[in-house]
């Protein structure tokens, strides 16, 4: 059972279109892939944020250039959100000319610029840790994005213990979605992040709205205070993974499924501002069916290439 | 015919249904998902608590896997992809493996840990690597691999028996293959538990090869171009047991040996076996025995640059050509 849930309810906000189109390139680059993997055109694995999309978009507008982020599995939207570069991010993915690091990351593995992802569960916090060290004092912070599953590993409590004690400017983005590939938190934490982000002194806040300027509205001092003080926070976002975990690997119950869905906001904002939202989606569907054809094209990659 | 992950599937069960002391952990392996690979698939409705899903911790469900085989019953863990073992390396070489014989007595730790291993999925650099190497000379711990050949539920009966803590790895491109099928050109047998894979009527081969479980089918095509192209007779040879490396049969008169490892070079199994050979078959080689492994570099995710740093059939008959030249 999803213990988590977002309200239903209409946006206060108006969104800006630029926040908007970030939304929808990353739900239509996310519906892209699992496509081209029906097709068989994508080879390996990947891991869609569909449902989880406004999180790194209202993070966006939080975070400088001299921020670093650390990302994981799921980490396209966490990309796109910072980087609007879908050509970079599909060519990686497809191993294709022009990709971010030359193909031999692909989906899991991005270093761009201060981006970064890797594949290991947790592995990322003690880095993120290492790198607020050094950014501390400078105004910059070090931002990673975890889910819920991945508090199960020893490495995100000894890198909380060492950000609290040395008080780094390190931000925590839980993207609490209830489930870890097939387990749900129920069945895989005890207790609390919240608790557990108490345990070591370190602030959390919890962020159940899923209207990016809300959201942006209650985290800026918050991370403003992180930036300042230095001091670690974590904040757990409580959303929903709307497809599977990786591709046809979804074995939860039709009708969670479906309460995972209704939580979406893409239909919420859709109906908020009809017109507007029809012709962003309209555009960034098709910006992606572009440089889905245009990718594919391309020649196969070489590392240390172009890009 | 039995794919080799169904194969498996069925000896866990077997095994679990025959020793009611059989546990199995780790991350998903819990009904209706049945596990990253679908090798669990059924275990947990049927065996209930026995089996459980964990939370993401693979340090930690290693040791409980060794404290429950320490309190008297036996575990299997599993980790999702073996490149996370790395994360398990403290209770597996300092606890488990120690423990059978740092208290000055032979304690008994029957722990197997299953781990899903190797390339060619395209799932890059940190989802694709053999980590076997990493785990040669330790003290205490034996490492086995699933080849196409070998009944699994007597592996898992053999790696229990030996009391200590085994690495069993399984090549997830394996997984989906055929049990007990080679090319229509050779056939197996076991000979001390070795698979022996040869040409029917063929003599002495110019070529014997010594690979593990993954290789098996890029090894099998290797075999059949040199047959067929190059006019060169080879024989396999696959044992499950990895190390403690295992008496490997009918060498002697062998021509030219040559270990192909999916491994990175460095520090390889491939390396290991040829130093447990060399006394051995020292005064009748005519050449070093070449080994074959993958390249030193990490696992590209792209499908053209993963291919071209794994072993490869041809970079196998390649090498077994250089190798007779
Ligand atoms: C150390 C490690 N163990 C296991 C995995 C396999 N794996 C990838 S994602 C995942 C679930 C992660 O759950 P969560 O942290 O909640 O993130 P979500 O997938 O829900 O976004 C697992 C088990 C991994 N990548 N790394
Ligand atoms: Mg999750």
């Amino acid at each position: 059972m999803i213990v988590t849930a977002a309200p239903a309810r209409s946006p206060r906000h108006a969104l800006y279109d630029g926040d908007l189109r970030s939304l929808l390139l990353i739900r239509h680059f996310e519906r892209a892939l699992l496509r081209l993997f029906e097709q068989g055109v994508l080879s390996g694995t990947t891991h869609t944020c569909l449902g989880q999309e406004y999180v790194p978009v209202a993070l966006s507008a939080l975070l400088r250039d001299d921020d670093f982020v650390f990302s994981n599995h799921r980490g396209h939207g966490h990309f796109l959100a910072r980087h609007p570069d879908p050509h970079g991010l599909l060519a990686e993915i497809m191993g294709r000319e022009g990709a971010l690091c030359g193909g031999v990351g692909g989906s899991q593995h991005i270093y761009h610029r201060r981006f970064l992802s890797t594949g290991v569960q947790g592995e990322s916090l003690p880095v993120a840790t290492g790198v607020a060290l050094k950014l501390a004092g400078s105004g910059a912070l070090a931002c990673a994005y975890i889910g819920d599953g991945t508090w199960g590993e020893g490495a995100v409590y000894e890198a909380l213990n060492m950000a609290s004690l040395w008080r780094v400017p390190l931000l925590v983005v839980v993207e609490h979605n209830g489930i870890a590939q097939s387990t749900p938190t129920s069945a895989q934490m005890a207790g609390t992040i919240a608790a557990r982000a108490a345990a070591f002194g370190v602030r959390h806040h919890h962020v159940t709205s899923t209207d990016v300027g809300e959201i942006r509205e209650a985290l800026a001092p918050l991370v403003d205070t992180v930036r300042a003080e230095p001091s670690p926070l974590v904040v757990e976002f409580a959303t929903h993974r709307l497809g599977p975990h990786s591709k046809g690997d979804d074995t939860r119950p039709p009708e969670e499924i479906r309460r995972a869905r209704e939580s979406d906001w893409y239909d919420r904002y859709a109906e908020a501002d009809p017109e507007r939202f029809a012709r962003i989606d309209r555009e960034q569907r098709e910006l992606v069916e572009r440089v889905v054809a245009e990718v594919s094209a391309r020649p196969h990659s070489r590392p240390g290439g172009s890009a | 015919m039995t794919r080799v992950s169904e194969h498996i599937n069925q000896a866990l069960h077997d095994l679990m249904e025959s020793d009611p002391s059989v546990h199995l952990l780790g991350e998903d392996v819990s009904d209706p998902y049945g596990g990253a690979f679908k090798v669990t698939r059924g275990l947990s409705d049927r065996f209930g608590s026995r089996v459980r899903s964990t939370p993401l911790s693979e340090g930690a469900i290693a040791g409980v896997g060794a404290g429950l085989a320490l309190a008297g019953d036996k575990a299997i863990v599993e980790i999702m992809f073996s490149d996370f073992v790395a994360l398990a390396f403290d209770q597996i070489t300092n606890f488990a493996a120690k423990s059978t014989s740092m208290y000055g007595r032979p304690v008994p730790v029957p722990l197997v840990v299953r781990c899903p291993t190797g390339g060619n999925r395209g799932y890059g650099p940190t989802h694709s690597q053999n980590p076997q190497k990493h785990f040669i000379g330790v003290p205490g711990l034996s490492l086995f691999e699933m080849t196409p050949f070998h009944d699994a539920g007597e592996l898992f009966a053999r790696m229990f028996r030996l009391a200590r803590p085994c690495l069993f790895f399984e090549d997830k491109v394996l997984y989906t293959r055929q049990m007990y099928r080679t090319d229509d050109l050779f056939r197996f047998e076991l000979v001390d538990d070795v698979a022996r894979v040869y040409l029917d009527g063929a003599g002495r081969p110019d070529c014997t090869l010594i690979t593990h479980g993954g290789l098996v089918h890029r090894a099998l095509d290797a075999m059949r171009t040199l047959l067929l192209e190059d006019d060169l007779v080879c024989e396999l040879l696959v044992p499950a047991q990895l190390y403690p490396v295992p008496r490997l049969p009918g060498l002697e008169d062998a021509r030219h040996v040559c270990v192909v490892d999916d491994g990175t070079e460095g520090g390889s199994w491939a390396a290991e076996v040829a130093t447990a050979l060399y006394p051995r078959l020292w005064g009748r080689l005519r050449r070093p025995i070449t080994l074959v492994n993958s390249a030193d570099g990490v696992i590209p995710a792209a499908p053209h640059l993963e291919r071209e740093v794994l072993v490869q059939a041809d970079s196998i008959r390649a090498a077994v050509k250089e190798g007779l030249s």
